[in-house]
């Protein structure tokens, strides 16, 4: 087990820049999750450290050792491929024991080792099953079985939950999960579903536009989101963002939008430019009848517990998310104001959150 | 209204008709084969016999013929002889003549055994390698090359005869085995590689990462991973190359006369007395038949069964 590193990581493909100047520290034995929405250079990223595609600049190392132009072969990683990526000719044994064969292991030792991976996933029973008879859940399980017998210095995941049907994905979640605390290894997965990084993951990396945006554990991401993509891509719904055409300076500590006074938790960073973004996450808000900003009801969600209140307003949409109790109707007349003080100031000009006695 | 039968299932008349017509296509495709296999079983004279023959009394003089050469001998001389020792030596004699000795089939029969099956391995061999690298690197000018290597096939081989001829002549390669192999592997490369290429382009390349983050090099992953996988191309590759070589006839009829003569150019050659040897004729393209026949039924359950199939979920 090994911590991972890469510093002034970059990967072009012709004009196109998949991965830019990326630097991140991945602790031992920590499950790091890569998100951002498809095309952000997060698979490009991990393929790079697995050796699959070799950078254009820039170092990674696994541990100690610079391995950034090794062969995958020579890097004593596992990856765990989206499709899985078993051998189709060969049964679930076969599959399990292929990489320990490479490494000249004694017959008896690889059975052991093979066996013991087996019953850690539960898998001992269909070790003579051909790969084409099993379900989804179970070649999961076999190929992650395969990546766990080698013992690696540090386990790649490429989405491998991405074809799974939802209920199959929760349970593979947990499974997931309870793996990685029963083995401590040093794991870096990626996704684009944010429920699956949130539940699974020690630290999150967003990335957007081959850059890595905020590395942090996820309450933080969440509630501290350090950019404006950040705070939009994580939550379900994301942000909600008006548009401030007045610069923020220090210590300031409230806001008119509309001629209405919004408090704000107090500012330690003025703004670059006099345009800016007020942002608030939908359970943060709350209807009202007489005070906040006016809009007409235009969707209602529900989601169990909860609900959620789409309401139109001269700043384009809102989401509301509210108590089941909540009683309105479509088209309705409503206020809509901030319940608590968790407001973030995005400056227009970075994107970039403002540091406040809220995030600092 | 029937109901029991869904819209997509073809009604039983509808397979009664294809089943109809599959019948009387095999059937007429098999009437020469047929014919074929009937006369290396006839003796000389009912093989010429007019009307033909179809009820006769089987012989295998044919099969003995082909495999021996035979001198006509006087009646005192035949008698002078001691008894024959075995059934075939009783059959020649009843023709009045001996055995003098093994005829030229079986060397030329051995020669088609290892010029088609050598030329076969090296086509599909060195068509996995070009259509794998094809397949998976950028190489420069790729498709230009490709449509270089297809534009081999375009004019008939024939047309490039007498070049080869006096290439081979200068080269030392004619009438030899290598030069043949070569020969049949360089007309059959051009389609190794297009056929490979479609079947490597259809195993995901996670495969090959797989196996190279597992420990192996890419070569090794070539052999491990990808090779197994492509085993349903490489046996219909490996038939059609097989097919071709064993049954060509023109450049072995020019390059070869004794060393590396196949088959194909030898059996036509067997001349009896007064005529065409025609049951013997008939007993060496059946036995020609016989290898093609059996390499297509062994691979055949390569061609029918899709070995990747549920492997990936797409």
């Amino acid at each position: 087990m090994s911590q991972i590193k890469i510093v002034n990581l970059q990967k072009s493909f012709g004009d196109f820049t998949a991965v830019k100047n990326s630097n991140l520290t991945i602790n031992d034995k920590e499950f790091f999750v890569l998100l951002g929405p498809s095309g952000c250079g997060k698979t490009t990223t991990l393929r790079m450290i697995a050796g699959l595609e070799l950078p254009t600049s820039g170092e990674i190392y696994l541990g100690d050792e610079e391995v950034g132009m090794l062969r995958a072969s020579e890097r004593d990683i596992a990856f765990v491929f989206q499709l899985f990526a078993l051998y189709p000719h060969m049964n679930v044994r076969n599959n399990l024991s292929f990489p320990l064969k490479m490494q000249g292991y004694k017959k008896s030792d690889i059975k052991n080792r093979v066996e013991e991976a087996a019953k850690l996933l539960r898998i001992d029973h269909i070790l003579n099953s051909n790969i084409s008879s099993l379900s989804g859940g179970d070649r999961q399980r076999v190929a992650l079985g395969r990546a766990l017998v080698r013992r690696p210095k540090a386990f790649l995941m490429d989405e491998p939950l991405g074809t799974l049907d939802a209920e199959f994905r929760e349970l593979m979640c947990l499974e997931l999960k309870k793996l990685h605390l029963d083995i401590g290894a040093t794991t870096v997965y990626v996704t684009h579903d944010q429920l699956e990084a949130m539940s699974l993951a020690d630290r999150i990396a967003v990335m957007d536009g081959g850059e890595i945006l905020q590395a942090d554990e996820p309450n933080i991401i969440y509630n501290k989101p350090k950019t404006k993509f950040v705070a939009s891509f994580i939550g379900s719904p994301g942000m909600n963002f008006f548009e401030v055409n007045e610069g923020i300076s220090k210590d300031q500590s409230f806001i008119n939008i509309e001629g209405t006074k919004f408090d704000i938790p107090k500012q330690l960073e003025e703004s670059n430019g006099s345009k800016n973004f007020f942002g608030i996450r939908p359970e943060n808000l709350t209807l009202s009848n007489s005070e906040g900003l006016k809009g007409s009801v235009f969707g209602l969600e529900y989601l169990g517990s909860r609900k959620i209140i789409t309401v139109k307003t001269s700043f384009g949409e809102i989401k509301v998310k509210t108590d089941i109790s909540v009683n309105v109707k479509l088209n309705e007349n409503v206020q809509v104001k901030p319940s608590n003080n968790n407001i973030i100031i995005f400056d227009g000009e970075t994107d970039k959150s403002l540091n406040s006695e809220f995030i600092k | 209204m029937d109901t029991s039968r869904s819209y997509l299932e073809p009604s039983s008349f509808s397979k009664k008709m294809a089943a109809a017509i599959i019948i009387v296509y095999a059937v007429v495709t098999l009437i020469p084969i047929s014919w074929m296999v009937m006369t290396s079983f006839k003796n000389v004279d009912s093989a010429i016999s007019y009307p033909p023959e179809v009820l006769f009394e089987p012989s295998l003089e044919g099969y003995v013929n082909l495999f021996t050469n035979r001198s006509r001998q006087s009646q005192e001389y035949l008698d002078s002889l001691p008894p024959p020792e075995n059934w075939y030596e009783e059959l020649v004699r009843s023709r009045e003549m001996v055995i003098t000795g093994p005829s030229k089939f079986l060397g030329r029969y051995s020669n088609s055994m290892i010029i088609g099956f050598g030329s076969t391995f090296a086509s599909v061999f060195l068509g996995a390698l070009a259509a794998y690298a094809f397949s998976r690197f950028r190489v420069p000018l790729k498709d230009d090359l490709l449509f270089f290597i297809l534009s081999t096939r375009m004019f008939p081989p024939i047309a490039v005869a007498v070049p080869i001829f006096i290439m081979y002549r200068k080269l030392g390669l004619g009438d030899t085995h290598l030069g043949m192999i070569i020969l049949y592997t360089v007309v059959n490369l051009s389609l190794a590689v297009w056929l490979l290429k479609g079947f490597m382009d259809e195993i995901p390349k996670e495969y090959e990462e797989a196996a190279m983050i597992d420990g192996y090099s890419r070569l090794q992953a070539f052999f491990k991973v990808v090779l197994p996988q492509a085993m349903t191309g490489i046996a219909a590759t490996a038939i059609f190359c097989m097919i071709f070589s064993w049954n060509e006839y023109a450049f072995a009829v020019l390059l070869t006369q004794f060393n590396a003569q196949t088959a194909p150019p030898f059996i036509p050659t067997i001349i009896g007395e007064g005529g065409l040897d025609w049951p013997a004729i008939g007993a060496g393209t059946t036995l020609f038949l016989l290898p093609v026949m059996i390499f297509t039924i062994i691979l055949r359950k390569h061609l029918l069964r899709g070995i990747t199939f549920g492997a990936v979920r797409k």
